[in-house]
C-alpha cells in the first residue's frame, strides 16, 4: 500500500513540535514507539495522526511507560528499521537506563527532547536540566533555538545518526513551550527533497538477517567492555565532528539555510561574550545588536551541538573575547554550572585566557529578558575595564530573595 | 578474541554466531559441524555448571522427540527423529528432558553427577503401576 504525499506550503506556521513531526514523517520513519508527556506529546501526537491518514507506511507501538519506549525503539532499531520517538524531563529521565544501551549497541535512533524541568518541585516548563542529565549517555545532541531549527536538525540527525561509520543515536533539543508551542513560518522542503536528503535507511547488522545472525546486548566484563566503550569515545570524538560538517554543508547547498557546529554571532572583534543554547540564544543576539550601538563589543556563541562538545570550535570562536559568560540553565546542584567547566575545559590552554564567569538563569521556565543580559553584558565589560574579574564565579539571574552567588 | 584492541572490534557490541552465512549450514549440518564463530557460545562448555546430570536409558525410548523439543540448550542429540544421547559440554543440569518425558518408566532420569552411567541403567526402576 502506498502512502500519500503531503503538500506543504514553501513556508508553514508551526510550533517546533509540528515540526519536528513533519520531518519525522519525511524522513518515512518504520517504528515509533511512545509515551505521552508534556511539552513533547504533539510529537508524537502529529505523527499518529499522520499513520492514521496514510501520510507515512510504519507501525506506532503504544508502550506503558518511557522506559518501554525507548526499549521499544532499541528493539526496532536492532532489527533493521528506522526508528525516532520524542520525550521531556521525567519521561526522559525514565529512558536514561535504556539510552546507554542505544548508544552502545551503537543504534541510530532519533529522539526528539522538548527540554523541560526535572521535579522536584513538579514543573512543566522549560529548563535544560534534561539535555544536561543526557550528556554522558553517549548520544549526539544537536540543539535547536526555534522551530526552523527543529525541522531541519531533524533531518540532519538522521543522516547523521544512521551514517555507517557513525551509528549512534541522536537526540535533538528544543525549548519546553518556549519552541515546542509557539508557532512560526517555517521554510519547509517537498516530501522527495527532504526524504532525498535524508537517504534510504541501509540496515547494519540487523537481527533480521537471517543469513548472518548476531547477538545484540551482549555481557562483556572486564575483558571487552573498556575497549568497546574506548571505540564509542573514539566516533564521538573523531568521526562525528566530520560527518555533522558534512551534512551541514549538504543541507546548505539544498537549502540555503547553514548551520555551524558554534554558532558565532558578532564574534569578530568581541570583548564581551555570552555562551548559551536554546531561545536565549536569539534573545542575546538582540540584546548583543543593542549593547553595539552602545559601543560595548559584544558578541554571541550558541551551541549547535552539546555532544560530543565541540572543544576546538568553541575555543576558535572565544579565542579573542576578553570576559566571557557561561549561561547554564540547569541547576548547578553543587558545581559550577557544566557549560562553565567545559568552557573553562577548552579555555584553559589558550596562550590568552578570557575570564569565565557562570551563570545560572531560568530555571523552571523563568523568563530570561533582555533587561537580565543587558546587566550581564554590562558586567562583563566591567571585568574587562578593570582587567580582572570583579564578579563571582557563580551567580544567578532573576532568583528571588537575596542576592545569591559563590566563590 | 580477548586480546583484540578497541579499533578491531565491530561496533556495537555485537556478536556474530557463525563465520560465513548461516543459511548454508543451518539445514544441512549437525550442530556439532558448523562453522561457529569464536564468540559462539558453543565454543564454550558450561558442564561445570551441573549438579544433577540427565541418565539416558534407550531402552525405554518411544522417540517421541519431546526432550528434543524442550531441551532450552539444544543438548539432545537426535539424528533422523531418533533420540541418541545427551550434548553432555551444553546440558547444564536443568531436568526439563526427564520433566517431559513421557515413556513409563522414563527414559531419561536425573541422577548425581559423579555417578557411573551404566551401573545406574542396571538399577532403572521398573515400570509404576497405573494409578486409579
Amino acid at each position: 500500500m502506498a502512502f500519500d504525499k503531503m503538500e506543504l506550503r514553501d513556508v508553514e506556521v508551526w510550533d517546533g513540535n509540528m515540526a519536528a513531526s513533519q520531518a519525522m514523517r519525511q524522513a518515512q520513519i518504520d517504528v515509533v514507539a511512545a509515551y505521552p508527556i508534556t511539552p513533547s506529546t504533539p510529537v508524537v501526537e502529529n505523527y499518529a495522526g499522520f499513520l492514521a491518514n496514510n501520510y507515512v507506511e510504519g507501525e506506532f507501538v503504544m508502550v506503558e511507560s518511557e522506559h518501554a519506549a525507548m526499549s521499544g525503539c532499541i528493539g526496532a532499531a536492532a532489527a533493521g528499521g528506522r526508528v525516532a520517538t520524542a520525550t521531556s524531563s521525567q519521561g526522559f529521565a525514565l529512558m536514561v537506563e535504556t539510552l546507554y544501551q542505544a548508544s552502545g549497541m551503537r543504534l541510530p535512533i532519533v529522539l526528539n527532547v522538548v527540554n523541560r524541568a526535572l521535579a522536584a518541585p513538579l514543573n512543566v516548563n522549560g529548563d535544560h536540566s534534561d539535555m544536561y542529565l543526557g550528556r554522558d549517555s553517549g548520544w549526539i545532541q544537536f540543539d535547536a533555538y526555534c522551530p526552523q531549527d527543529v525541522y531541519d536538525l531533524n533531518l540532519i540527525a538522521f543522516k547523521v545518526s544512521e551514517d555507517h561509520d557513525v551509528r549512534l543515536p541522536a537526540m535533538v533539543h528544543q525549548d519546553g513551550f518556549m519552541t515546542s508551542h509557539t508557532a512560526q513560518g517555517v521554510s519547509t522542503l517537498d516530501d522527495d527533497t527532504a526524504y532525498g536528503f535524508v537517504g534510504e535507511y541501509k540496515p547494519m547488522n540487523d537481527m533480521l538477517d537471517f543469513d548472518h545472525p548476531v547477538t545484540h546486548g551482549v555481557q562483556t566484563e572486564e575483558d571487552w567492555h573498556f575497549e568497546h566503550k574506548a571505540r564509542q569515545h573514539n566516533d564521538l570524538m573523531t568521526k562525528v565532528f566530520p560527518k555533522i560538517q558534512s551534512a551541514f554543508d549538504e543541507f546548505e547547498k539544498l537549502t540555503g539555510r547553514k548551520y555551524n557546529m558554534v554558532e558565532s554571532y558578532d564574534m569578530d572583534d568581541a570583548d564581551v561574550a555570552v555562551v548559551c543554547m536554546g531561545t536565549s540564544v536569539e534573545t542575546a543576539r538582540e540584546v548583543a545588536t543593542e549593547m553595539r550601538s552602545k559601543g560595548v563589543k559584544a558578541g554571541v556563541v550558541g551551541l549547535r551541538v552539546v555532544r560530543p562538545f565541540p572543544f576546538m570550535e568553541v575555543a576558535e570562536a572565544l579565542k579573542g573575547a576578553k570576559a566571557i559568560a557561561a549561561l547554564d540553565r540547569s541547576s548547578p546542584n553543587g558545581a559550577p554550572g557544566m557549560l562553565f567547566n567545559e568552557l573553562a575545559g577548552a579555555m584553559y590552554n589558550l596562550e590568552t585566557r578570557p575570564m569565565i564567569s557562570g551563570y545560572v538563569y531560568g530555571l523552571g521556565g523563568r523568563d530570561l529578558t533582555k533587561v537580565h543580559l543587558t546587566d550581564l553584558y554590562n558586567e562583563l565589560q566591567a571585568n574587562v575595564d578593570a582587567g580582572k574579574i570583579l564578579t563571582p564565579l557563580q551567580q544567578f539571574i532573576g532568583v528571588r530573595g537575596p542576592k545569591l552567588s559563590f566563590l | 578474541m580477548a586480546n583484540k584492541g578497541w579499533d578491531e572490534f565491530e561496533i556495537g557490541a555485537m556478536l556474530r554466531s557463525f563465520d560465513g552465512k548461516a543459511a548454508d549450514v543451518i539445514a544441512e549440518t549437525h550442530q556439532e559441524d558448523r562453522n561457529y564463530s569464536a564468540s559462539n557460545s558453543f565454543t564454550a562448555s558450561v558442564a561445570d555448571w551441573r549438579i544433577l546430570k540427565p541418565v539416558f536409558n534407550k531402552d525405554f525410548c518411544i522417540d517421541c522427540q519431546f526432550c528434543w523439543v524442550y531441551c532450552p540448550d539444544m543438548s539432545i542429540i537426535s539424528r533422523d527423529k531418533k533420540m541418541v544421547g545427551v550434548d553432555m559440554d551444553h546440558c547444564k543440569g536443568c531436568g526439563i528432558c526427564v520433566e517431559v518425558c513421557p515413556t513409563n518408566p522414563k527414559s531419561l532420569l536425573m541422577f548425581d553427577e559423579h555417578v557411573d552411567e551404566e551401573t545406574e541403567i542396571a538399577q532403572w526402576p521398573a515400570k509404576d503401576e497405573e494409578k486409579k
